[in-house]
């Protein structure tokens, strides 16, 4: 990763133009070529060092549901609780935490009823107490990585 | 959201395509106008539906190794103004509300941190713990040990009957 790739990142996390030629507008502004900066956009995505590019969908405004819940897995059934929670389509995300509260994991239904009928139904397969935390108040989301 | 709509964010929710008029490149693909799918896409900016257009680094690669859920447990009539401020900070990335289950679960604010090292991160700590200030009745610090699953959030072609 170079200054221009530097540049790159820090500014495409601003917002992209919609327009008939946007890398053309964006490349401008960035002082390179419109096919360097698409040429260095596709090896930045194909190394990983973003993980997409394009628009940013907000599911709840969308009319579908999210909602953050957490188990307390027992050491010794983890990769067992794993498996079972990841099976389900409907987890989007999840991760181990360094807690007593162990699991963390991320619904995205199309519906809020559906966000309970999947968390009743990993309690039925874990027999785990899910703890539902949705959210009630949104203060904050986004963050400019500086690169 | 209509049809139309759903059409369009199935078409673009894994990526804008990398060529030069990539608009008109996913119009086609949806066999509709480009000024169309550009009008329908500024009016889901407007509407908050699209949050915005552009790039998600990797904040691993980009040198980003710590990152803790930070939970705090703070009074109920306070958690507005004090979750607007936490939100405020820069090195906030997400920053919620959520329910508590007492007694095992009393924390009610949720942010997550991100610095280049622990030691980074509890210097952050310690400055939302300033800003807190009495109204912080405690906290935790729980970092992410493994990615369990992380396949990001899709929509499906057709929405349920």
């Amino acid at each position: 990763m170079d200054e221009t790739d530097r540049k790159i990142i820090n500014y495409l996390q601003g917002d992209f133009p919609i327009d008939n030629s946007p890398y053309q507008i964006i490349a401008q502004e960035l002082g390179i070529s419109e096919d360097e900066l698409l040429k260095r956009l596709d090896s930045l995505l194909e190394n990983r060092t973003l993980t997409r590019f394009g628009p940013m969908y907000d599911i709840q405004k969308l009319g579908g549901s999210f909602s953050l819940c957490a188990i307390r897995v027992p050491a010794e059934r983890f990769e067992e609780v794993t498996q079972i929670v990841n099976s389900f389509p409907e987890v989007a995300h999840n991760y181990e935490r360094d807690h007593d509260f162990n699991m963390w994991y991320v619904l995205a239904t199309e519906s809020l009823a559906k966000i309970y009928i999947t968390n009743q139904a990993i309690e039925d397969k874990t027999g785990l107490k899910v703890y539902n935390m949705p959210k009630i108040q949104e203060f904050f989301v986004g963050l400019h990585f500086q690169a | 959201m209509d049809d139309l709509d759903r059409k369009i964010i199935t078409a673009t929710q894994s990526g804008l395509p990398l060529v030069k008029e990539p608009y008109q490149a996913i119009a086609q693909q949806l066999q509709i106008e480009p000024e169309l799918l550009m009008q329908r896409m500024q009016a889901m900016l407007e509407t908050g539906q699209i949050r915005r257009i552009g790039a998600v680094p990797n904040h691993y690669k980009l040198g980003y190794a710590a990152n803790a859920m930070s939970v705090w447990n703070v009074p109920d009539d306070k958690v507005y103004e004090l979750g607007q401020q936490l939100g405020a900070l820069s090195f906030v990335s997400h920053c919620y509300e959520r329910p508590r289950f007492l007694p095992e679960w009393p924390y009610n604010l949720f942010a997550m941190l991100h610095g280049k090292s622990k030691d980074e991160v509890a210097e952050k700590v310690k400055q939302v713990v300033a800003l807190l200030g009495e109204h912080c009745a405690g906290y935790e610090l729980l970092y992410s040990k493994q990615i369990l699953k992380k396949t990001g959030l899709r929509l499906k072609e057709h929405s349920p009957k």
